[in-house]
């Protein structure tokens, strides 16, 4: 089964690493990841752009309102997530715990079964 | 990351707003400064046995505020609070209370922050190296080095210039729209300042300097990420990114520097150009231009040219145009000629900055420019005055040394030319 690792941290504290603490963390993710990718199980991964280059569309009311920055202020932002398969909710725990060890600063990983994936057409 | 190393990484990028709200709080820099600093040491002793809170931020607000309680009611004999190992994590009721008095406040009081270091009286360089202490909390050492000074002199510059502030006061009140847009044009400029001291660093000085690069950039996300929808604060962030993802190719091995035209755009940073372009489309849709806007687009428009002759130099020479009207000067004038040079040719362009010449008489890059039209349009001799009067005026050894080249260059080409046997003398 398809889970998704959503990712929460302060993105002042990750804007505020080094270029060196940041590939650092990023090697190691890459590390897990292709441990990941020799099972057959990694899905897509993305690593977003902070929320200040974010626009929300609200849908509650006509017209639709666009607005600048995430859908709403948190103490931690969601930069990213991991799509990743497996056999169970342990095993989905275990790889999280897995790449967690790539950054222990901080933030969350959430850990949420998909319902539905269609990996559509690659986009790069 | 170590313990250590990441509870450093939280204060640091903490102190920003917490700094900030005690500054409100205590109505005195040093107080607030103070405050802070026992604070993070008492988060030292805390957090690697409790854990780290989920707020960092709040946290040191809220046992900064307390250091300076429990000193008044020590003197005044009355119980001392709870300590501040029982505040490792805020509970639902204090978190509760941290976030009412304070998450409305935090936009204003980082701005006002910002705001008390960029005191008109302040010279540039103090403001600077203020901000860098106070706002970005960087150390009296750190800031030393970058300006390649003595520790004791920035000290006695920092404490200077917070004299000046102490004196000078720090306003209250929550600022009106017209009031806040005139602090974020202060705060505005000397983020700009910071980065350009950062930017316009070669040589040696070059390392330590990009460091001032990457602190404008943070103060910036920092200061839209709390001021979601303002263009112009979109268009300064988006101007240090485009420009600082140029930083890998700006200088050749040995040091000189290399023209925009001339980089290995390869060596770009793509990621960061990709979030200026980002955040270039989200001003846009405001139609509110304004001088950093048009600076980020004409970034921009440099940085989705996938080599320099793909320039759209006549969408650039028009964003200079629309600049000249929002902050006419003379640089201003000067660097839109380098677009009116490749739309309409270089004698248009020398046109347009013989008249600035009184003004600009002691700028290096005037003369460096306007060496260059004339080369281009075959006067030799007048091109050689402007390169040996740039040269004079160089601030750099690099930018010396790339106006040596120019002449150097000339000087290969008169004696090629004279080499050369005039036809109908033999040969």
């Amino acid at each position: 089964m398809l889970y998704a690792i959503l990712c929460y941290h302060s993105e002042d504290l990750v804007g505020s690493w080094s270029r060196e603490e940041d590939e650092a963390v990023m090697g190691k993710l890459a590390a897990v990841e292709q441990k990941l990718t020799r099972e057959g199980r990694l899905g897509p991964v993305a690593r977003l752009m902070p929320t200040t280059a974010a626009t929300t569309l609200r849908k509650g009311r006509e017209p639709h309102l666009v607005v600048d920055g995430p859908f709403a202020e948190t103490k931690e932002q969601l930069l990213g997530f991991f799509i990743i398969d497996c056999v169970s909710l342990e095993q989905a725990i275990e790889s999280a715990k897995d790449l967690a060890q790539a950054n222990n600063t901080g933030g969350a990983y959430e850990i949420r079964p998909v319902a539905l994936f269609r990996p559509g057409g690659s986009p790069t | 990351m170590t313990d250590i190393a990441w509870i450093d990484a939280a204060l640091t990028s903490a102190r920003p707003q917490a700094v900030a709200a005690l500054l409100r709080y205590f109505r005195d820099l040093d107080a607030a400064e103070e405050a802070f600093q026992d604070a993070c040491l008492r988060a030292l002793k805390t957090w690697p046995q409790n854990g780290p809170p989920r707020d960092p931020a709040a946290w040191l607000i809220m046992v900064g505020r307390n250091v300076a309680i429990d000193s008044v009611r020590r003197r005044s004999k009355q119980e001392p609070l709870p300590p501040d190992e029982l505040l490792s994590d805020l509970d639902d009721a204090e978190s509760a209370l941290a976030e009412r008095l304070d998450s409305a406040d935090y936009r204003d009081d980082l701005l006002r922050l910002m705001f008390v270091c960029c005191h008109p009286e302040l010279p540039a360089t103090q403001q600077i190296a203020v901000a860098l202490r106070i706002v970005s909390g960087l150390s009296v050492k750190q800031i030393a080095r970058a300006f390649l000074v003595s520790e004791s002199a920035m000290e006695q510059r920092i404490t200077r210039a917070k004299r000046l502030i102490a004196k000078a006061g720090v306003p209250f009140e929550t600022p009106g729209a017209p009031e806040r847009a005139q602090r974020f044009a202060a705060v505005a400029a000397m983020i700009y300042l910071i980065f350009n001291e950062g930017y316009s660093a070669t040589g040696d000085a070059a390392e330590l300097r990009a460091q001032l690069c990457d602190e404008a950039i943070r103060l910036a996300r920092l200061l839209l990420r709390l001021f979601q929808s303002e263009p112009e604060i979109m268009g300064l962030t988006a101007l240090l990114l485009l420009q600082h993802a140029r930083a890998g190719a700006r200088f050749a091995a040995d040091g000189s520097i290399v023209l925009l035209e001339d980089q290995d755009r390869s060596l770009w940073n793509r990621s960061l150009i990709s979030e200026g372009l980002a955040l270039v489309d989200k001003a846009v849709r405001h139609r509110r231009p304004g001088p950093y806007q048009v600076q980020a687009a004409i970034a921009a428009l440099h940085s989705r040219a996938a080599r320099a002759a793909d320039t759209d130099w006549a969408e650039i020479d028009l964003l200079y145009d629309t600049l000249e009207r929002l902050q006419p000067s003379p640089v201003v004038t000067l660097n839109r000629s380098v677009a009116t040079a490749k739309v309409r040719g270089p004698a248009a362009a020398l046109a347009m900055i013989e008249p600035l010449a009184p003004k600009l008489s002691g700028y290096f890059h005037f003369f460096g420019v306007k060496g260059a039209y004339l080369r281009q349009l075959n006067r030799v001799e007048e091109a050689r005055t402007a390169f040996n009067q740039a040269i004079a005026l160089a601030n750099t050894a690099a930018e010396a040394a790339h106006i040596r080249m120019h002449l150097d260059s000339l000087n290969k080409e008169r004696a090629r030319r004279e080499t050369q046997a005039p036809a109908g003398f033999g040969r």
